[in-house]
């Protein structure tokens, strides 16, 4: 299967992009270094290309309560302009996949959009119309991963860069707020997310102004190297790295995402879950710090301090703001205590590791 | 883009250099291979005194997103090794021929470095 580019593609090669694949689409991984971006990122502004992501959008009579069995938080809460952080589950309570639901502006109806990970639109777009079908409900669930670039201003000054370019202000959106602005004759969906544990700034932008858009930005570009370095300091979950569908389920209290699980509400894998809520997870993420020397990496195998493997390492580096080594994983809860001490093994040998607190880092 | 080759040394396909100064190989990453990398985190090394083959896989090095081997370029016994790379694993982007050096070897056969590619195969390797 070719890989999708995405609208800047030419203008990243330009600016030395290096690019990987990167849930089917060709993405920029490195501008500079990874260091430099993710230093940018904490302590000044960067831009990121993730165009990669999918956009969804869906409108009609039931449309709220379509959005509301499909995903695991509570979608009646948003107001015009809020956006939450859900899971999508099976019956079984299982991730499948994690997302942003945004309340649009109201069309004819209540009006959502709502971006699942890279590669996974159309199969989620499958899983809204399949059910919109099975429960008979008035609808319209539109694929729309190719008509938006999406671009991500994050850090602690990302508020005057995107700023400059509209005369909305922008800076009195709280977090997970979001609205339509005005950026260079371009009517853009601007919200105040991100996956970086920063402040920021996530825009929508019309796929035909994506080039325009990105020009009017003067800060240090950043790629999918620095954004996963970023993520895993704040925390957050990679999508087919942290959980996986098909070789690592994991329900949304074991990934330690209950907060975005609301049991009084009625989805798929509700029941389950409120089953799991009584009952409590026989193994939970935990994040930890690499005492030896080394690098932790997704696969490796957690053991603990007698050599008995009991988890597996999703996601690992090494931190650039806390020249580290850190890394998330599942293991027995009896083991997810911070301080606890565990062994990963890197290339057959065990290095000392600690469970630490989640977030890494605490920036926002 | 492009990348330093000097010619005083030998290369591998595997992007190791090989300098020899009276029988004692130094041994580090290339240019190429560094810029390849992105920022190196790690670096993993053998002790001195160990025995190395030729194309003898000697170490590790890593960069925050990738783990790479790392190869002997001639056989011989490893009789220093940069440890400054420990603290400053840096120095292998910053100075790839130089202060970003891995180790040294004292060659079994200094004819080894014969088999490797020249400065400029390598440069045709990685054109």
């Amino acid at each position: 299967m070719p890989l999708q580019t995405p609208p800047l593609r030419g203008i990243h090669d330009e600016r030395g992009a290096k690019f990987t694949e990167f849930g089917g689409w060709d993405m920029p991984v490195e501008f500079d270094s990874i260091q430099t971006e993710h230093a940018a990122v904490r302590e000044d502004v960067g831009i990121f290309d993730v165009s990669h992501m999918g956009q969804l959008h869906v409108t009609g009579p039931d449309a709220t309560e379509l959005m509301q069995r499909l995903t695991s938080n509570d979608v009646t809460r948003l107001e015009v302009g809020d956006s939450q952080y859900a899971a999508i589950t099976d019956e079984e309570g299982v991730i499948i996949d994690d997302t942003i639901v945004y309340r649009l502006p109201d069309e004819d109806d209540e009006t959502y959009l709502f971006v699942p990970n890279a590669g996974t639109d159309e199969s989620t777009h499958e899983r809204w119309v399949d059910y919109r079908n099975e429960w008979d409900l008035e609808a319209t669930v539109d694929n729309r991963t190719d008509e938006y670039a999406m671009f991500a201003v994050q850090g602690p000054n990302a508020v005057e860069p995107v700023e400059a370019v509209t005369d909305e202000p922008l800076a009195e959106l709280e977090r997970f707020a979001a609205r339509y602005a005005t950026i260079d004759d371009v009517e853009c969906w601007v919200a105040r997310t991100g996956y970086t544990g920063e402040d920021g700034f996530e825009l929508i932008v019309p796929w035909s102004a994506a080039k325009q858009i990105w020009s009017l930005f003067d800060c240090q570009p950043c790629g999918l190297g620095a954004r996963d370095t970023l993520r895993i300091e704040a925390g957050l979950l990679l999508a087919g790295q942290d959980f996986d569908y098909e070789s690592d389920p994991r329900t949304p209290y074991e990934a330690g995402i209950g907060f975005a699980v609301d049991l009084d509400t009625e989805f798929v894998g509700r029941d389950t879950l409120a089953e799991i809520d009584r009952e409590g997870v026989e193994e939970k993420l935990v994040g930890f710090q690499l005492i030896d020397r080394g690098v932790p990496r997704h696969g490796y195998d957690i053991t603990n301090t007698d050599g008995r493997v009991i988890g597996t390492v999703t996601s690992g580096t090494m931190s650039p703001s806390l020249e580290q080594p850190i890394g998330l994983g599942y293991v027995p809860v009896e083991y997810a205590e911070p301080g606890t001490t565990l062994q990963v093994v890197v290339r057959g040998r065990s290095k000392k590791a600690r469970v630490e607190p989640l977030p890494f880092i605490d920036t926002e | 883009m492009s990348f330093d080759i000097p010619d005083d040394r030998r290369y591998l396909e595997s992007h190791e250099w090989a300098h020899e100064d009276d029988g004692t190989v130094r041994v580090g990453i290339s240019d190429f291979a560094q810029d390849e990398l992105g920022d190196v985190v790690f670096v993993e090394l053998p002790d001195e005194g160990d025995e190395l083959g030729q194309e003898e896989e000697f170490g590790v090095v890593e960069s925050i997103k990738a783990v790479s081997d790392l190869y002997a370029p001639v056989s011989g016994e490893v009789t220093a090794v940069n440890e400054a790379l420990f603290d400053a694993p840096e120095l292998v982007n910053e100075e790839p021929f130089d202060d970003g050096w891995m180790l040294e070897i004292d060659a079994d056969d200094a004819d080894e470095l014969e088999e490797l590619l020249t400065a400029a195969e390598y440069e045709d390797q990685i054109a």
